[in-house]
């Protein structure tokens, strides 16, 4: 009887600490697993193969919690503008025939320096930096 | 019983080589004092184990933190929205920190109110103290790592009264920030404070702590000696293996249950990413175990006596800490008899200050 | 040393003879009230910097210190300007192309031009000198550049100076101009804008009326005047079945919705079909009526999905999650709400409908979001509930094992040997 009573507070030791041990190693190891998106997007943004944008055509890409117009104006040469409409928080295209920068709301237009052309934006848009490294376009927050 | 036989054989096989016996023969006769106030000897074993615990996930949180200023606050957002349980490696950090502020906190005053520090156990207590400024130090430092708003003026703050010291209080302040404001040297010093120099003074004072409470075992509390000189009877005795260890790793299970509660009901806020620009937000206040300091220096008048108000506070902390941390020697009088009621109403008087300082900051 | 002593003892002699030769502020300064009120305004004056004087406008010889000899009509001078002559004095200079180039070549120099085609121009060429002339608006003797934000005319306090003589009743009474016009623009949301945002370049008076040529744009003029800046409106207005009828009416396109300076916000509670503006010409069960409500139901449809997403990812960021993805992209469906308003002004229910559609879909997305976030808090509570269980399970097997061994070790110890160990201790 008692080695009977033994028996089973043992097994619910044995048990409990299994389950509860468990419990801690299992997010202990998720945790270590590198997750999906494999660093904080922080001052730079990896956008993509340089190859990928032909002249002239744009692409947006997300800068942390903004999102970014990247550019290729010319074979070598990339610019980056803050995809945010300086007037109403809307985001901006890119306007291929105009060579400009449109905001479809309220059809505001800024030049391929940010600054604006026409239309209701107060102020140009922040500059991104863009950087070729190898083959990966690069851009980086203008400090 | 073929599975105790190659257990014992393990054993003896580790016996030779590590030689355990001595190990085994000490902790089957190490004994803890039984009497009614045994529950707060258990107050030490859950810090250390809480300290184990702030090792463990401050070790995880390494794998993807980064001390940089522009850096800083994304990779805790990081930590928390894309590594999967990050959320809870951070709030078991956060919570566990404020749990072992809490229990170191109750293990001294339990020290204190049951004359543990009295001879021979002097250094053990200026050695305890010690570790309870290292602590705060963890605490202090720890908290500006997430580059948050608040952090980061509770960090001006902290270090602006520094710099009020008399006389080493500039070099002081320029110490701490390293530089003349807050900025990102100012981070990447609280990291290196906080993951290499601290631990590493901590752990081993640590040993130090436990070495001396071994070395003299673990004090009775002077009204159970007295009633047992009285009776002529020892007191006592608890082994502490099993007995003292099992109800020991009950309370250390019982903790990590309620940091897993706190850390899964109560996620740690992340805030927003501090702006050393912008103004300080309103009702800007200190992590709670540096209220009642804070909301001191803040009742006293800009000027007393002539002398700056934020001096003669910081000068009246040096002389209480002082005091403090001198408990043992003058809580002994001349004739080597125990001014048991001074130290008592010293600790009262210490707690209901603390209490009612800390609610008053919290609440004002 | 020395050297440089001698000049700047050269340099205060030079400069005392040259203030001396300006006999007008070395009298005026000493005289009272409205007589030196010139000399001290004038130091901040955009003319004064470029070393004009008080002769180069009132005539006269400053070079002599007899008051009868330098204000002597003799020598030019014309003492106080009238009213009627100051355009034409100002535009000796401002009109002068050549002249103008050596301060500011990119100063126009059209004004005076402009200024005769105004209301104001013409009723002062008419004699009448109530009316608004160049001083009236950048002052006088402490003219500033109009980027200067103490200028009058500078944008942010432009709206003030043009109500100083339009907010008089009994001035504005005689030309029939409602002096309201300053109250009413500043419950527009171009004051806002101008005024809360600082955004510079939202309208005030002269974006509309113009600056030097002021006057109210025709009814016919007012969608291309408002089009300046809301160019997808005008656009969609020209092409819309409005354009044509209220040409007809003689109505002013923008203005019959909008009004003309108490532009408010729109809400969709202007295409309600009982009380918005509609129902002015429109009956709910007709044609025009029911597109309305199509229109404002869809608007109010879209904002009210936008609120509920936003309601529940901010109760899951309060609850310690991460939302920030969703909130960003939130922001677009925001931006199909701003592009649906837009198409309002097609008044076609199908033209709202697309963007509509575009953000009810990224609402959705959103809203989804948030409530896993919201379902993630849950299995988090589960996670923790089994962790808790399996803890609690090895808490009560620890319990009754030291309980079992105590008793054990109690009943094999001589009994009074130790007292009273089954105490519960720190249990």
């Amino acid at each position: 009887m008692v080695a009977n009573r033994r028996g089973w507070i043992g097994w619910l030791v044995g048990g409990g600490a299994a389950a509860s041990l468990a419990s801690f190693a299992y997010p202990v190891l998720r945790f270590v697993i590198p997750p999906k998106v494999s660093e904080a997007p922080v001052n730079e943004v990896t956008a993509g193969k340089a190859t990928d944008l032909l002249v002239n055509s744009a692409r947006m890409i997300r800068f942390g919690s903004r999102p970014v117009l990247l550019i290729r104006i010319s074979d070598s040469e990339y610019r980056a503008f803050d995809g945010m409409c300086t007037h109403l928080n809307c985001t901006v295209q890119y306007h291929q025939e105009g060579r400009q920068i449109w905001c479809a709301c309220h059809n505001g237009f800024y030049d391929l320096n940010g600054k604006v052309v026409s239309g209701p934006p107060p102020r140009a848009l922040a500059q991104y930096e863009v950087h070729l490294r190898g083959e990966d376009v690069i851009i980086t927050k203008r400090s | 019983m073929e599975v105790s036989a190659r257990v014992s054989a393990v054993k003896q096989w580790l016996d030779e080589r590590l030689g355990l016996e001595p190990v085994r023969e000490f902790l089957a006769h190490k004994t803890v004092p039984k009497h009614s106030s045994t529950i707060w000897y258990y107050f030490g074993g859950i810090t250390l184990f809480l300290f184990g615990v702030q090792v463990a996930t401050g070790m995880l949180l390494l794998l993807y933190y980064r001390p940089t200023s522009t850096e800083a606050y994304e990779s805790v957002q990081f930590i928390v929205a894309e590594v999967q349980f990050g959320w809870l490696i951070r709030s078991i950090h956060s919570w566990s920190a404020n749990l072992m502020m809490l229990t170191a906190f109750i293990h001294m005053f339990s020290v204190v109110f049951l004359h543990a520090y009295r001879r021979p156990r002097e250094v053990t207590w200026l050695s305890g103290i010690a570790l309870l400024g290292l602590t705060m130090a963890f605490g202090f430092s720890g908290y500006l790592l997430p580059w948050n708003t608040t952090s980061f003026f509770a960090t001006r703050i902290g270090t602006d009264v520094a710099a009020s010291m008399p006389f080493i209080g500039e070099a002081l302040a320029r110490f701490l920030r390293g530089g003349d404001d807050i900025g990102g040297a100012t981070l990447t010093r609280f990291f290196g404070f906080h993951v290499a120099i601290l631990p590493g003074i901590t752990t081993a004072l640590i040993l130090v702590h436990l070495a001396l409470v071994q070395r003299h075992g673990i004090s009775t509390p002077l009204r159970v000696e007295r009633q047992h000189r009285g009776a002529g009877a020892q007191v006592a005795q608890l082994p502490f293996v099993p007995n003292f260890l099992v109800r020991e790793l009950m309370a250390w299970y019982g903790t990590l249950g309620v940091l897993g509660c706190l850390a899964a009901l109560f996620p740690w806020e992340l805030g927003d990413k501090a702006d050393p620009f912008a103004p300080a937000p309103a009702g800007i206040r200190p992590e709670w175990y540096f209220l009642a300091p804070f909301y001191t220096l803040k009742l006293i008048p800009s000027h007393v006596w002539g002398i700056e108000g934020q001096v003669l506070g910081l000068l009246g902390f040096g002389l209480l800490a002082a005091w403090w941390v001198t408990l043992p020697f003058w809580a002994a009088a001349r004739d080597g008899a125990l001014r048991v009621r001074l130290v008592t109403g010293a600790g009262v008087a210490l707690i209901a200050y603390l209490a009612t300082f800390s609610f008053l900051g919290y609440t004002r | 040393m020395k050297t440089i002593m001698v000049a700047s003892w050269l340099a205060m002699l030079m400069s005392i003879c040259l203030a001396a030769k300006d006999s007008c502020v070395t009298c005026h300064q000493g005289l009272e009230g409205v007589q030196s009120d010139p000399v001290r305004k004038f130091t901040n004056d955009i003319h004064h910097r470029h070393g004009f004087s008080c002769a180069d406008c009132h005539g006269g010889d400053p070079q002599r210190d007899d008051a009868d000899a330098a204000m002597s009509p003799a020598r030019g001078f014309r003492g106080k300007i009238p009213r009627t002559a100051v355009p034409q004095l100002c535009a000796r200079c401002h009109s002068d192309a050549s002249l103008m180039h050596k301060y500011n070549p990119r100063q126009r120099v059209d004004q005076l031009a402009q200024y005769l085609t105004s209301n104001h121009g013409k009723r002062l060429a008419a004699g009448d000198t109530a009316v608004a002339n160049c001083v009236d608006c950048h002052g006088v003797h402490d003219i500033r550049t109009t980027k200067d934000p103490l200028s009058p005319v500078h944008p942010l306090r432009l709206p003030e100076t043009c109500a100083r003589c339009h907010s008089d009743t009994a001035r504005m009474e005689k030309y029939k101009i409602s002096p309201t016009v300053l109250a009413d623009y500043q419950t527009s949301v171009h004051w806002r804008a101008l005024a809360d945002r600082g955004d510079l370049s939202a309208p005030s008076c002269a974006s509309c009326h113009g600056n030097h040529g002021a006057a109210p744009p025709h009814v016919g003029e007012v969608a291309a005047v408002c089009g300046t800046c809301h160019v997808m409106m005008e656009d969609l207005y020209r092409g819309s079945p409005h354009k044509p009828i209220f040409d007809g009416m003689g109505v002013a396109g923008c203005v019959a919705c909008h009004e003309n300076h108490a532009v408010i916000h729109p809400t969709p509670e202007l295409l309600n079909s009982e009380s918005g503006i509609c129902a002015n010409c429109h009956d709910a069960e007709s044609a025009g009526g029911q597109t309305a409500a199509g229109m404002a139901e869809l608007i109010g449809e879209l904002s009210s999905q936008i609120d509920r997403s936003k309601a529940i990812l901010d109760r899951a960021r309060r609850s310690g999650m991460e939302v920030s993805p969703a909130l960003l992209r939130q922001t677009e469906a925001q931006e199909q709400l701003v592009k649906a308003r837009v198409a309002v002004h097609a008044f076609r229910v199908d033209a709202v409908g697309a963007p509509v559609q575009e953000g009810l879909a990224i609402t959705r997305e959103t809203y989804t979001a948030g409530l896993s976030a919201l379902e993630e808090l849950d299995r988090r509570r589960t996670g923790l509930l089994f962790s808790l269980a399996a803890i609690s399970l090895t808490i009560l097997g620890l319990w009754l094992w030291i309980r079992n061994f105590e008793r054990n070790e109690r009943s094999l110890n001589a009994p009074g040997a130790s007292s009273g160990s089954g105490d519960s201790l720190g249990g």
